[in-house]
């Protein structure tokens, strides 16, 4: 890997800047971007290191394997347990990118809007047993405008009006969709058998070059890899350029962020970090803003524990950490006649949200859900496992099985609703530690038994799809409990009760005036799945609102 | 087993299985044993391993070619994967010595068992040589693995299958799977640009038409 030359520091920790903002990802990069062009001078605490385009490599086993983007589990281990009476175990809990960009760097880029449902889901359902199911304090049209500023300004490609279940928008799509993949015409061959409406994926990856980006290349190494033009609007590729273009701001790399500063009046003063050398400093800010993601923001929170904050900081409603979804998510795999090839390209071709609000009383759970046209498997994962059941591992025959489905597998996605369950959260780990001595991040968590179901159920209207549309063969599993979390959501929920919630609809923190938080720890429901879009509509809320209460002196 | 219900977690289960062996590794380190498995495999002079001994290597070498092997088409034997495999426990893999030290005897210690006269496992026919292997591969299947790491011999048996796929799967442009081998067999091309239409399915898609609108489902499907 070639390292970057370090950017030219311009401020000194000492420097008392307007905002010190940790994280550089989804959330932080966006905020970092609209402060500075606000006029605020910024500082953003990146954990990870900076790459660049030349460093996002096709090779599987360091980007997959070896963690070259994402948070390593030597340094940084986890525990994970399943329900709170238990002691919890070492293991791989958590994934996130932990590079500059965050998470956005090697997402998936679905792209589709959150619904009005998910919004207002607790009033318009009512309480659901075993779930805190709770109303966001703002509604769709509230951040309708905020959903059009992401596709516009960060570039998503899509067809407005190509899905009846759409929510009301503004504005088209700045750009077409991508084209359609092979994946794509046989799930919208089978979805319209059935009567249903499956539309072109929304997708924050370019169909045309935008200024010092490139349209997507079909590379065929998009999920799980950083894309090597520019194609795909992370928040690396789309806005830290900018933030860093005003002057402004200083995205600061390799500074891990392990406690946030009070001073006497419970104001908070600054973020303190370890730099590479594992030296501390004390970044000092007017105001601080948490983008850390939904686990790394907690943990920060609950690290950040004082005299006047025993419980952690920023917990008097004892909501920090807890509620966390993760989505339901499943796969059914199908194999064709003939070659798709869906190894070129991005991932996900077509969606359908026929089932995105499902009636209870009918189905026998709460919940909804997308499902979506695929594939995402490349070389070494394939020949490791995504070979129908029963075939062989080994010898001549699994040789053969590889060298024919490869080019004609496809997948069909589910992603469906996470209740939120008061006992699944992120805390801190009473007994391990990190690589600088911190206590480790500890996952608890078992999927609400609707959530189960509902996956199970959307995995069967996929097997359906499948076979309207003339699979050879296709298989799924049944859903399980989930122990690996990539959607990071809820676990600082957002409301107007501070005895029920962390954060106000400004992102302000109850406790401390001058403390905001934002990023999928934010979310008060799941959504769908698919959440970076809103979280990246929420940070440019979030942006205007923390402009508008600094500029009348608020904070 | 557990058998995993999720695609991302199915994924995980190979990265996080793979992350215990290529654990704190070395991307050089890494890179040069790619390129000595592809310099090795084109290579006309004899092998020689730098890990395993000359017999060692041919007993791996026996392994990985029942694992990926020469049909039609090359297998592991002709790519190299011996070579990336040799290099690797003395890099990137070095914590998975002790499952090779430990499981090379007892894979002759079994096949001694099972085929008495036969001198050792590369000595045994191919027939004889998969036999051995189920009766050491265990129950492990159904399209997904767990990562052994002790002696156990289905650790050893799954330890050798991910090194095998590794070596032959991995991108031939940044290391290793000499001449694309790996990725011929499958049918991936090595270009880095594709073009629409991908393949048979979308070479006549007449463009997206917006159906008819929906009536707002409510589960009944």
């Amino acid at each position: 890997m070639k390292p970057r030359p370090p950017a030219t520091s311009k401020y000194q920790p000492s420097d008392e800047v307007d905002f010190v903002i940790i994280g550089s990802g989804a959330a932080g990069g966006i905020l970092a971007k609209e402060l500075s062009a606000n006029g605020f001078r910024v500082v953003v605490l990146e954990q990870g290191p900076r790459l660049s385009e030349a460093d996002f490599t096709h090779d599987e086993i360091k980007v997959l394997q070896e963690d070259l983007l994402t948070n390593h589990p030597d340094l940084q281990p986890n525990t994970y347990r399943e329900t709170p009476d238990q002691t919890a175990k070492h293991q791989r809990a958590v994934y996130y990118g932990r590079i500059v960009g965050g998470t956005s760097v090697h997402f998936t880029a679905n792209f589709w809007r959150f619904h009005e449902i998910d919004f207002i889901e607790r009033s318009k359902v009512g309480p659901v047993p075993g779930a805190n199911l709770a109303d966001w304090p703002i509604t769709y049209a509230d951040l309708e405008p905020y959903y059009t500023k992401v596709e516009w300004d960060i570039g998503v490609s899509g067809l407005a009006g190509s899905s009846p279940f759409d929510p009301p928008r503004s504005k088209p799509y700045p750009m077409p969709p991508l084209p359609v993949k092979g994946c794509g015409v046989v799930f919208e061959r089978g979805a319209r058998k059935l009567g249903w409406h499956p539309f072109p994926a929304p997708l924050a990856i370019l169909s045309q070059p935008r200024p010092g980006r490139s349209a997507c290349i079909n590379c065929g190494f998009c999920l799980g890899f950083g894309c090597e033009v520019g194609a795909k609007s992370t928040s690396l590729s789309a806005a830290i350029p900018a933030a860093e273009k005003t002057g402004r701001c200083e995205i600061r790399p390799n500074s891990y962020v392990h406690k946030i500063e009070l001073d006497a009046t419970g104001r908070a003063t600054g973020a303190l970090y370890f730099d590479e050398k594992k030296a501390t400093h004390l970044q000092r800010a007017k105001a601080v803003i948490v983008c850390a993601n939904g686990a790394e923001t907690p943990r920060l929170l609950l690290l950040s524990a004082s005299k006047q904050h025993p419980n952690g900081l920023a917990n008097s409603s004892g909501y920090v950490g807890k509620h966390l979804m993760l989505n339901g998510n499943g796969v059914t795999t199908a194999v064709f006649e003939h070659p798709l090839n869906d190894y070129k390209g991005f991932a996900p071709s077509r969606v359908l949200h026929d089932f995105y609000e499902l009636d209870a009383q009918k189905v026998g759970f709460h919940g909804g859900g997308g499902l979506d046209a695929r594939f995402d498997i490349t070389p070494i994962a394939f020949a490791t496992g995504a070979l129908p059941p029963g075939t062989p591992r080994w010898g001549a025959d699994y040789k053969a099985a590889l060298a024919h489905n490869f080019t004609r597998t496809m997948e069909v996605f589910s992603h469906g609703t996470s209740l939120p369950v008061e006992n699944n959260s992120f805390s801190l780990d009473p007994d391990l530690k990190d690589a600088w001595g911190l206590p480790a991040l500890r996952m608890t968590y078992k999927d609400h038994p609707d959530d189960l179901k509902l996956i199970d159920w959307l995995n069967a209207r996929a097997s359906e799809l499948l076979d309207a549309t003339g699979a050879v063969k296709h298989w799924t599993f049944p859903a399980g409990v989930q122990n690996v979390a990539f959607h990071l959501l809820g676990t600082c929920r957002m409301g107007s009760d501070p005895k029920t919630s962390v954060i106000n609809a400004d992102h302000r923190t109850h406790d401390v005036k001058n403390l905001f938080l934002c990023d999928g720890s934010s979310l008060v429901t799941s959504g769908r799945g698919q959440p970076t879009m809103t979280i990246m509509a929420l940070a440019f809320r979030a942006a205007d609102r923390i402009t508008a209460l600094t500029k009348r002196g608020e904070v | 087993m557990h058998i995993d219900p999720s695609r991302r977690q199915f994924l995980v289960r190979s990265a996080t299985g793979l992350s215990a062996v290529w654990l704190s590794t070395n991307w050089p380190a890494l890179v040069a044993a790619a390129d000595h498995a592809h310099g090795q495999a084109k290579s006309t002079s004899p092998h020689k391993p730098e890990f395993f001994t000359p017999e060692e290597a041919l007993e791996v070498e026996s392994i990985s070619a029942r694992i990926i092997p020469t049909t039609e088409t090359p297998g592991a034997r002709e790519s190299g994967v011996i070579y990336f495999i040799d290099r690797a426990l003395l890099t990137f893999a070095k914590d998975q010595q002790k499952t090779y030290r430990d499981g090379l005897p007892a894979l002759q210690a079994q096949t001694k068992k099972m085929f008495p006269s036969v001198k050792s496992f590369s000595a045994a026919n191919p027939e004889q040589q998969d036999e051995v292997l189920r009766s050491i591969a265990g129950n492990a299947g159904g399209g997904n693995y767990i990562f052994g790491t002790g002696a156990d011999s289905a650790g050893f048996f799954e330890t050798v299958r991910a090194h095998t796929i590794c070596g032959f799967f991995v991108d031939p442009d940044t290391r290793g799977n000499p001449n694309g081998v790996g990725w011929k067999l499958i049918g991936r091309d090595r270009q880095h640009t594709f073009q629409s239409p991908f393949g048979y399915y979308d070479k006549d898609y007449p463009g997206f038409q917006v159906a008819p609108a929906a009536s707002k489902p409510d589960g009944d499907a």
